[in-house]
């Protein structure tokens, strides 16, 4: 495997909704560059409105791209759509299944659109229905599973044409905790098996679990890029200390610490303050050792928590507001 | 275009008994009205008004134009829509079929359904004496085409359509006068004479036209040959339109 050409290049790649009705065109992505090499599992994170599906969608070839360069495959989606979505596996944001077909049925469907003989999709459809722990419901109305089971029928679905990619477009969006960890589990199995993955989120813990490299997007820009612990040894410490205070304590409580050798790294390095709605956090090498400047400060916090940094303090960090609002 | 076409057939699969049922049983019970009641009533009080055959023998091809006509624009609009907004277009976008063959599929599902409904249709007219031969034949091409050429503009529209009661709007204030100004109940020369131009070029007074004509057996080659014309026009030209619509909502 020696310089295979990336999956997907992509280069200044932008995108601009036309205007409709009362609305402006709008800038959805604004000039985005990455590469996707055989075998990674790549994020794209950011809040809501950042522009990951409407780059999902360009890669997809199921959007057309305005401006930048796009290539899949080694092919131009805007000329070779078909082609592409033939060995492209998609997962949505919204569940877009066939309710009124059964579970077998959607997946029998779904792969004769890719004109694969009957044979082959039945064969598929049994592993994959194996993989995706439903052949009980095989025979049931799509309508009546649950959502998590809905996801991973999609998941299933998209896997029907043994896709070089596999795109996933916040593939655990609403689901219950429990239903978030199976799932979790079928796609870090996919990792596993050497599937590329291209997956977007707005969860840093999904991030950090099933990605192995990602770019934070905001405002269809590319803030950040690097490997989950990269990015949070390069935009975060160690460290984050959580304190809640009365809210009649709070203001006062934010400036002193404001004002202290926490803002400013002092004697710790890359200390830094931030203040959130409900909260505030202390950025420290040492979160224990924060605690006690604090204490020494004679400031009385309802709560003290001291936990790891993630790529939500990153975001954070970078953009001065929480991922999800 | 037929991987997309499998879709609707699967769907149909599940419920084609009591389509099939729904599609016999519309005409019977209409012609049976007509038959003994309404067409009794006209028969009896202006007999000459309407070309010199039974009441029954003169509405029935105009309802079996018709009812493609509502058939075809309901499933080519509401049908459409949902299938565009979280429906079957929406599952199949990811994969390698384009927009212009999710339409092509869907259009020729609309026609395979309207050419069984009229089917039954035909086939309760001719058990009531008032078609029959290769006529019956004709007068269901006609009444399919008459059908495509509602449900490709239909397509085309609703394929855009984000909200369900716009269609019901259009059903209620475009699609139902048709009903009154196409000559489907009463002859077009029954209507006062300023309105006549209007219908004649109403695409339903068309499609009324070609099959009564063949199911009365008066129909002529260049009367014919117009009739289609008309509508093929629209079914071409509104899926020229919809492979346009179809990709800017599909593909946006
Ligand atoms: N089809 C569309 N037409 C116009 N604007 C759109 C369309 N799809 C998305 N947008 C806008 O583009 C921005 C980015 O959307 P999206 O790519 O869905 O973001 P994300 O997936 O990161 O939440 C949003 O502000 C959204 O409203
Ligand atoms: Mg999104």
């Amino acid at each position: 495997m020696v310089n295979e050409r990336p999956l997907v290049e992509v280069r200044n790649l932008t995108k601009i909704y036309p205007p409709r009705g009362s609305t402006a065109e709008f800038h959805a992505v604004d000039g985005i560059d990455f590469e996707l090499q055989r075998g990674e599992s790549f994020g794209l994170l950011g809040p809501n409105g950042a522009g990951k599906s409407t780059t999902m969608r360009m890669i997809a070839a199921t959007s057309p791209i305005s401006g930048g360069s796009l290539r899949v495959l080694g092919m131009d989606p805007m000329k070779q759509g078909p082609e592409i979505r033939a060995r492209l596996g998609v997962v949505t944001q919204d569940d877009h299944l066939d309710n009124e077909l059964t579970v077998r049925e959607n997946l029998h469907i779904y792969g004769r659109y890719f004109s694969l003989p009957r044979t082959v999709i039945r064969e598929r459809a049994t592993r994959l229905l194996d993989f995706a722990q439903l052949q009980e419901k095989a025979g049931d109305q799509v309508e009546t599973l649950s959502g998590g089971m809905r996801r991973r029928l999609t998941i299933a679905r998209s896997l029907i044409n043994e896709p070089d990619i596999l795109l996933l477009d916040e593939p655990t969006t609403g689901l219950d905790p429990q239903a978030r960890h199976i799932l979790w589990d079928r796609l870090f199995r996919l990792k596993q098996e050497g599937v590329t993955l291209v997956l977007t989120t707005h969860y840093m813990d999904e991030a950090e679990q099933l990605c192995d490299r990602l770019i934070v997007v905001d405002h269809g820009r590319i803030v950040a890029q690097g490997s989950p612990r990269e990015l949070i040894t390069r935009y975060a410490t160690r460290d984050v200390l959580e304190l809640r205070f009365r809210l009649d304590e709070r203001d006062t409580a934010a400036e002193k610490l404001r004002t202290s050798a926490l803002a400013t790294g002092g004697n710790d390095t890359d200390g830094r303050v931030e203040l959130l709605p409900d909260r505030v956090l202390v950025y420290a090498a040492d979160g224990e050792a924060a605690l006690a400047t604090v204490h020494a400060m004679s400031l009385t916090p309802l709560t003290a928590l001291v936990r790891r940094a993630t790529l939500e303090d990153v975001f954070l960090t970078l953009t001065g507001r929480s991922l999800i609002e | 275009m037929l991987h997309a076409f499998g879709y609707w057939v699967t769907l149909y699969r599940r419920t084609w008994r009591g389509s099939i049922v729904i599609n016999v049983l519309n005409p019977l019970l209409f012609l049976i009205g007509i038959g003994a009641g309404l067409g009794a009533l006209v028969d009896d009080n202006a007999p000459a008004q309407i070309a010199g055959v039974s009441y029954a023998a003169f509405f029935a091809p105009g309802m079996l134009a018709a009812a493609a006509m509502q058939n075809a624009f309901l499933e080519g609009s509401a049908g459409v829509a949902r299938a565009a907004g979280f429906g079957a277009y929406r599952s199949a976008t990811p994969t390698p079929l384009t927009p212009e063959q999710l339409a092509a599929g869907h259009l020729l599902f609309i026609a395979f359904r309207v050419l069984i409904a009229s089917g039954a249709f035909v086939v309760v007219m001719a058990a009531f004496g008032l078609i029959s031969g290769w006529w019956a034949l004709g007068a269901l091409l006609g009444a399919t085409l008459t059908g495509v050429a509602f449900a490709a503009p239909a397509a085309a529209w609703a394929v855009g359509v984000r909200k369900l009661r716009h269609i019901d709007t259009v059903f209620r204030f475009v699609i139902m006068p048709l009903y009154m100004f196409s000559g489907t109940f009463f002859a077009v020369s029954q209507l006062p004479e300023w309105i006549r131009p209007v219908s004649y070029l109403l695409p339903l007074w068309h499609g009324v036209e070609l099959c009564r004509t063949l199911s009365l057996g008066s129909a002529t080659i260049t009367g014919s040959f117009v009739h289609i014309a008309y509508l093929l026009a629209l079914a071409i030209g509104g899926f020229l339109v919809a492979r346009i619509t179809y990709r800017r909502r599909l593909h946006p």
